[in-house]
């Protein structure tokens, strides 16, 4: 149905969205400085930096929350389908790029059921089915179909984030860690190709916090390439299989999380050591990582 | 007040007597000018005469109330003033409500027949079916999808006026000119809508009462369209299929055998407005079952979580608009050709005010809420006719008790429009109230 727009340019086939030159800046403030990096299929990309580096703002870039002052954003959905993001409106990239996101403070619709929060999500297809309200007024019987498949494709989810027994309670109600996984769960609905997390694992416990691991591998096996801001190091360096490390707008590190480990830049940006600490600060990291790999 | 407990807590008796004498004193500041001071006419003019034991009454009956209240209920071991019905009680009111609206559908409809309704009855039913309707209609914007609309009364002019000039210059019928006013209301729902798209709170309330306010002056002044405010007089009533309700033999009492009476059309009027506000609500309740009218709930909670999972918040907004604009505009029509005048006098913010504080009291969002806050203010606002201008006190008196013991309106929690095993209804306090 979509055409690949013209100055799009050709992606490799394993790259879901390349992000080339992308900056951003908010009057004389540079939040984003030229960054560039590539998100592969069937993998967890996780950007990570210090409070501040711009991650947020890469996040609203790529979701369409934000115009992105100067860069290209190129998503592949589909061999012959393209899409330029700078170039949709925010609930288009949703629809037609299938790029879904959930929010650093959790945005779920609180007054309404868990049920009724994963429905809303499938907002696109369900207003089709409806024939944009007039079919489904006259109450004819494919809506009532579209309907059923939806809640049968929500009840599948909710089972999947073990929250099915809360389905007909309001999403206020839940406790912080499974309001997480419900704002995943939502995201998901949307049949996504890419799917952000800004800090999914902030507040969680450990067992919660494992409990997600577990959750995001399944939905990269599945075929959802992953792109995810953490600040939690274990989180990130056990479930993810790319790493982009920003520090005050800029990109200063970019590969596997084992390669960004050793990147001298990346420990004296997290840390604020100088040189000669470096080592010191190495020693200090590997103790967390091999914590964390315990 | 209460709560301004004496910084050295010496005891509470001497705290509720300190309290009590600041409020009098308050209460002197006010009733001195406003009951004290009497202006007669005098043979040299108007003279100031002084009523000082009104305002001695006044203040030791503050004075004396006060006390009392701080001594018993506002005392400052006695707990929070309740706000919420117990669950019991909820549970109860919850199992009666299930058989509330049939009953009241019912009653509605045979209401008159009823012994002992005469024609008094029937037209204020009919006001206050027009308010339902309102009411109703004003709960999309408002209830569903949490955008406050202080210019609602704008559409049921346009609606009103359309039937007018419609039936008095192309000599259209109501029926047909019902579905076109509703068409144009919905039009200039989304021209209002457009320009506030991007607004909330506070400001979209002010643009739409100024909305509400340039509908009004451009009818009171463009003279030679809408007659100004000499209004537009002789509008053509409705007919039953094509039969009026006229003495004559093509009238619609000889028709059918029928002794003629007034009645006749009275009660016509009545069963159009029902069927019309049924119709309104069976569409809202509809609506909020499919994804559209989720859509505008998911907008009041969290616009910015709509935008994420490709919810269009522009046709959100509009559809929200307009449908609810297309119900006043229906409503509009059906009031031009009750009245058979109409003039800009009655669309003033006023009414607008009115309708809003209909859903707010009822609970924003709920059908039933809505339809009892309509049932209580306008019928209550009739029945306390005797009260002369100490209605208006009446008035406000019982908005703020609603507003203390009910906070979110009458019916304040959310019946979720889809559920996978059981319903349960969702504490208002969990709902958000939009954002404007």
């Amino acid at each position: 149905m979509t055409v690949r727009p013209l100055d799009a340019p050709e992606l490799p086939p394993e790259v879901l969205l390349r992000v080339e030159h992308l900056t951003m800046r908010f009057g004389g403030l540079v939040a984003v400085d030229d960054v560039s990096f590539d998100v592969r299929r069937d993998e967890i990309t996780a950007l990570i930096g210090p409070n501040g580096a711009g991650k947020t703002t890469v996040f609203n870039c790529i979701t369409g929350f934000y115009k992105p002052t100067v860069g290209r954003l190129t998503l592949r959905r589909a061999e012959d389908e393209s899409w330029l993001l700078e170039r949709l409106r925010d609930h288009e990239i949703s629809r037609a790029a299938g790029v879904a996101r959930t929010f650093q403070n959790i945005r779920l619709f609180g007054g309404m059921t868990l049920l009724e929060n994963l429905l809303v999500a499938q907002h696109g297809p369900l207003m089709r089915a409806s024939g944009f309200t007039l079919l489904g007024v006259l109450g004819f019987a494919s809506y009532g179909r579209a309907e059923r498949a939806a809640i049968d494709k929500a009840t599948a989810w909710l089972e999947r984030i073990g929250l099915i027994d809360r389905a007909d309670d309001a999403a206020a109600d839940l406790p912080y860690g499974d309001q997480r996984r419900l704002e995943i769960a939502r995201a998901m609905c949307t049949d996504p190709v890419l799917l952000c997390l800004d800090e999914p694992a902030a507040g969680l416990n450990p067992r919660e916090s494992a409990e997600l691991n577990t959750l995001l591998r399944s939905i990269r096996n599945e075929g959802v390439a992953v792109l995810l801001i953490e600040h939690d190091m274990s989180v990130v360096m056990e479930i993810s299989d790319h790493v982009v490390v920003l520090d005050y707008g800029k990109k200063i590190s970019d590969g596997s999380p084992a390669a960004v480990r050793e990147d001298p830049k990346v420990i004296a940006a997290y840390l604020g050591v100088e040189d000669e600490e470096v080592a010191k600060v190495e020693q200090e990291i590997e103790r967390i990582a091999e914590e964390s790999g315990a | 007040m209460a709560d301004h407990a004496p910084a050295h807590p010496s005891s509470p008796f001497m705290a509720a007597l300190r309290n009590a004498f600041i409020t009098a004193l308050i209460a002197l500041g006010l009733a001195a000018p406003m009951m004290g001071l009497v202006t007669v006419q005098g043979p040299n003019g108007l003279r100031l005469e002084p009523h000082w034991e009104r305002v001695a009454i006044a203040v030791g009956l503050v004075f004396l109330g006060r006390l009392a209240l701080n001594l018993t209920i506002w005392r400052p071991d006695a707990g929070r003033t309740r706000t919420q019905i117990p669950p019991r009680v909820e549970a109860t009111l919850a199992r009666l409500g299930r058989w509330f609206a049939p009953v009241a559908v019912a009653l509605a409809v045979a209401l008159p027949f009823l012994p002992g309704v005469e024609r008094y009855t029937v037209d204020l039913a009919i006001l206050v079916l027009t308010y339902v309707m309102l009411g109703w209609g004003l709960n999309i914007v408002v209830g569903l999808a949490g955008l406050l609309d202080l210019g609602y009364v704008a559409f049921y002019a346009v609606g009103a006026y359309s039937y007018a000039l419609l039936a008095q210059h192309f000599g259209l019928s109501f029926w047909v000119c019902l579905p076109l006013a509703g068409i144009l209301a919905a039009f200039w729902g989304v021209l209002l809508g457009f320009p506030v798209l991007r607004l909330r709170g506070d400001y979209l309330a002010i643009v739409t009462l100024a909305f509400g306010e340039i509908i009004r002056i451009v009818l009171l002044n463009w003279y030679w369209f809408t007659g100004g405010p000499n209004g537009i007089g002789g509008i053509p009533r409705p007919s039953f299929f094509g039969l009026d309700f006229t003495p004559g033999p093509d009238g619609f009492a000889a028709t059918f055998g029928l002794k003629f009476s007034p009645l006749h059309r009275i009660i016509f009027l009545y069963y159009l407005i029902l069927a019309l506000a049924l119709i309104t609500n069976f569409v809202t309740i509809r609506l909020r079952r499919l994804p559209i009218g989720r859509a505008w709930e998911a907008l009041r909670e969290d616009e910015i979580a709509c935008r994420s999972l490709g919810v269009n918040t522009v046709n959100t907004k509009l559809t929200a608009f307009a449908l609810g604009a297309m119900f006043a505009g229906f409503a509009g029509s059906f009031f031009a050709t009750r009245q058979g005048f109409i003039s800009p006098e009655s669309f003033v913010f006023m009414e607008s005010a009115m309708i809003l504080a209909i859903v707010v009291l009822g609970g924003m969002g709920s059908q039933i809420g809505v339809a009892i806050a309509a049932v209580a203010m306008i019928g209550g606002f009739e029945l306390f006719r005797e009260f002369k201008d100490y209605r208006m006190i009446v008035f406000g008196a019982v908005m703020v008790g609603i507003m203390v013991w009910r906070p979110r309106g009458l019916v304040s929690s959310r019946t979720p429009s889809v559920f996978l095993k059981e319903k349960k209804a969702i504490a208002g306090s969990l709902v958000q109230e939009g954002h404007g």
